[in-house]
């Protein structure tokens, strides 16, 4: 007789506090799962698809990463992808190297010259530069940055120097924002140190600031120069999409995100021309990897 | 040389470079502005484009715009919130949650092409939405969210740890205190990177091409039913968006007005994203002098 | 809504492998106020958070030992913290009211623990704000945010959330300290006559306010409990020398 007293007891109600604690939580955790399946999903999907086109279609892995002649839908069909790689490459290094001392002038005027009004002028027009969309960077470096060097040097305008110009003033932001963060974080009592010294304003800025913050300068490159490599729509819009290597900077030629924007739509899922497509993003996937892993590096030197 | 002439050049050349990014904002907006504003009249922002006529307009992609910004938004936020209260008050620090952090990073920086093909893969084809608005936006999401999750994280982060004391210690539940006390402090932060988040949404096209599509059927805007595969309101069909819109008429335009048309839909759309900056501005601004307002 | 106080036992509390309080044995008698005195990083407000289980929520903590409150371990694993830390009040340093107006301030926790007729609430508003002294200034302007008030009424408005929700305990971390003269005299009047009814702890690095308001002191040092007794004692004839060093002046 007492049994069923003693079972009563236990089915008491969850208190109200710890439902909804548990509701939250779990809320808030399946969230975060989400965020997770879908990394997942993203690298499973685009590795398995990139991947096929070694296993099932036969291509050499070798021959794709090195081989100069892409022409999938000839005969026989040719996946040298190495134009391409060699596209994002040169662009974002030279997106990089254009975008990394303006980004870092930029960034000393703003915490070092004139705080004032850096803060109040530059830091809005640089916040602007991120905001603009990619595809009117592109419409730009079509009418304005193709035409200008059509006119000033042989060739068509288009190619790596567009593609470069348009990238370098996208990845601006990133970098000049990146580093006026480490700029502005250094101790004070470093530079009245080296005033104190009796060293210029510049020798402070070259010999202690620069030194100081360079892996967080550096990792704001990286990050420009990751932001340049995936960039597709405006690259696209100016490089004039030959799958080649060019011999100049003004000659049409390619990058991996140029050619999956222009064939994905017109190759049939499964063949091996869309397959070999899938290979070019799982390349741009990996270098994504490559760059967070540098950048972690960076950051690693950055604490010490 | 001496250290006196470098100093002095070193000043010089920083200034210009500061006065040339300056003037490059001012060029690339002035550019745009020029261009396009002309173009754009009641008749442009609501009429169909014409494939090879000249006189075409962007009403439909603009509206597929904002419809699709919507529907991402509606997804992205809640799940985006609720990923960054997670971060910011449940995960325990240790090595589980600095490899969340690492896959929100590397999510962060995935090129949004590879979202777009990933979308195609799943959304279009397995999930078999087909190129439709709800596939664009789910990809916009995957694009948007890492985003989300870091603002809701700062901002939550940013709450004054007494004030979440103060509550647990009325005995209140972590989840209670989480949303009663400590999202509202932080929700002016998280609403100004909401906006520029959407800015950011708005002017996305790579992530789109394969999965929104980079055409729409014949808009019907009298019928609001939103299973109609003509209404505007249907999220299963195709849709064009301007930034899309844009992509596509400088590579394959055939209208004769194809670069008029461009430059009016890129105005547009600039001045739709610096319509948000100065939003997200604005509004942080009001709120800071709401919350420090003595009274 | 009286307790018999409160009995702490061989209480250690560790961040990470840091010992911050080493083996503290400790009672707080009903209606008395215990003073926690020493030198700043000596563990007397760790000690203070440990008592409503506060240094849980911050990662790497552990606390061992026993704390007895009316026959229960709460330092217990199973025990509930959320319905623990509704007996127990508690006051930080900074004034901390929450960003909303403040009848919200005060109606915010017994609304949550289950009271939702707003006549019972107005009268727990009002009759919290009695208590706290804070009622006579306030009750024109209820709906008004907190954050408008001057800090010393913050803190007490602080003290007021803290006795809406009936507790038996109340922690302070130097309440006053982040204070004016005036408003400090009017949160130690309020002490003298919160004690009636409530079981108080307050830690202050301030000895005069420890002497004027507490009943009892307790002395830490290093982690450790040094010595605690009754507040005249300690101050007059304390047994052991450290105390006498510190209350004399000669470190801290």
């Amino acid at each position: 007789m007492e049994q069923p007293a003693v079972k009563g007891q236990k089915v008491a109600f969850v208190k109200p506090h710890v439902r909804e604690e548990w509701i939250g939580r779990i809320y808030t955790t399946l969230c975060i799962l989400f965020l997770i399946v879908t990394i997942v999903a993203i690298v499973y999907f685009v590795a398995s698809k990139g991947l096929s086109t070694f296993f099932k279609n036969g291509v050499n892995i070798g021959d794709l990463l090195t081989g100069l002649k892409w022409n999938p839908e000839g005969e026989p069909p040719l996946f040298g992808a190495l134009p391409f790689i060699f596209g994002s490459f040169s662009t974002s290094l030279l997106a990089a190297l254009i975008a990394a001392p303006l980004g870092c002038c930029a960034a000393i005027f703003m915490t070092q010259i004139m705080p004032g009004v850096g803060r109040k002028y530059l830091q809005p027009v640089i916040e602007l530069l991120a905001g603009i969309p990619s595809v009117v960077y592109g419409f730009v470096g079509l009418s304005v940055i193709v035409p200008m060097l059509r006119a000033i040097f042989p060739g068509q305008g288009i190619g790596i120097m567009a593609g470069s110009l348009v990238l370098a003033v996208m990845i601006l932001p990133t970098i000049t924002t990146i580093a006026t963060d480490a700029l502005a974080a250094l101790p004070s009592g470093l530079k009245e140190g080296s005033f104190a010294l009796g060293a210029t304003r510049w020798q402070t800025i070259y010999r202690i600031v620069i030194p100081t913050t360079l892996p967080a300068l550096l990792t704001g490159v990286v990050l420009g120069m990751s932001r340049a490599f995936g960039e597709a729509l405006a690259v696209q819009m100016v490089i004039g999409n030959a799958p080649h290597i060019p011999r100049s900077l003004f000659e049409s030629t390619s990058t991996l995100t140029s050619a999956i924007t222009l064939s994905m739509g017109n190759t049939i899922t499964g063949s091996a021309h869309n397959n070999a497509l899938w290979s070019l993003a799982l390349i741009l996937l990996t270098m994504t990897f490559i760059f967070v892993f540098i950048v972690r590096v960076l950051e690693r030197r950055n604490h010490r | 040389m001496n250290a006196k002439t470098a100093d002095r050049i070193a000043t010089v050349v920083i200034f210009a470079v500061a006065a040339f990014i300056v003037l490059l904002l001012i060029g690339l907006l002035g550019f745009i502005l020029v261009r396009g504003i002309s173009h754009i009249s009641w008749d442009f922002l609501t009429s169909a484009p014409e494939t090879i006529k000249a006189g075409g307009g962007i009403g439909p992609q603009l509206f597929n715009s904002l419809f699709l910004l919507v529907l991402t938004m509606l997804i992205t936020v809640p799940i985006g919130v609720g990923a960054g209260i997670f971060m910011s008050q449940y995960a325990k620090p240790g090595r589980l949650t600095n490899s969340i952090r690492l896959v929100v990073e590397v999510l962060s920086s995935f090129p949004s092409i590879v979202v777009g093909l990933f979308g195609m893969l799943v959304f279009v084809q397995k999930f078999d939405i087909g190129f439709s608005l709800l596939s664009g936006a789910l990809a916009l999401t995957v694009f948007n969210l890492p985003l989300m999750v870091r603002i809701t994280e700062q901002a939550m982060s940013g709450v004054p740890r007494e004030q979440k004391e103060a509550s647990l210690a009325l005995g209140l539940s972590r989840w209670k205190t989480i949303t009663s006390v400590m999202f509202p402090i932080a929700l002016p932060t998280i609403i100004t990177g909401t906006i520029l988040a959407a800015g950011r949404v708005f002017g996305e096209a790579a992530a789109l091409l394969f999965t929104a599509g980079m055409s729409s059927p014949r808009l019907d805007f009298t019928d609001w039913n939103p299973l109609s595969p003509f209404s505007p309101l249907n999220p299963l069909r195709p849709a064009e968006t301007l930034a899309v819109h844009i992509w596509k008429i400088n590579s394959e335009g055939l209208a004769p007005d194809a670069a008029e048309i461009a430059a009016g839909a890129s105005a547009v759309l600039v001045i739709t994203v610096l319509l948000f900056n100065f939003g997200a501005r604005w509004f942080g601004r009001y709120l800071h002098r709401k919350f420090t307002a003595t009274r | 809504m009286q307790t018999n106080g409160l009995k702490v036992n061989e209480l250690s509390v560790f961040y990470g492998e840091k010992e911050a309080v080493k083996k503290v044995s400790l009672s707080f008698a009903p209606q008395t106020v215990t003073a926690l005195i020493g030198p700043s990083g000596c563990g007397k407000s760790t000690f203070l958070r440990s008592l409503n289980r506060m240094n849980d929520t911050i990662g790497g903590v552990r606390t061992t030992g026993e704390i007895w409150i009316d026959g229960v371990n709460i330092n217990d694993p199973s025990i509930d913290v959320v319905e623990l830390r509704q007996q127990i009040g508690m006051v930080w340093q900074r004034p901390n009211p929450f960003h909303k107006s403040i009848y919200e301030n005060i109606a915010f926790g017994p609304r949550y623990h289950g009271i939702k007729k707003k006549k019972q609430l107005d009268e727990i508003v009002e009759d919290s704000l009695r208590k706290a002294a804070l009622w006579e200034e306030t009750k024109d302007r209820l709906h008004n945010s907190a954050l408008a008030l001057s800090g010393g009424q913050q803190q007490r408005l602080c003290i007021a959330r803290s006795i809406a929700v009936k507790p038996k305990i109340i922690l302070m971390d130097e309440p006053a300290s982040a204070l004016d003269p005036v408003s400090t005299s009017k949160i130690e009047e309020l002490i003298a006559e919160l004690k009636k009814e409530y079981c108080i702890v307050i830690v202050t690095h301030n000895m005069q306010q420890a002497a004027r308001v507490s009943d009892r002191t307790a002395f830490f040092y290093m982690g450790k409990l040094i010595e605690a007794d009754s507040t005249e004692v300690m101050f007059t004839n304390p047994t052991q020398k450290e105390t006498d060093d510190y209350i004399s002046g000669r470190f801290g």
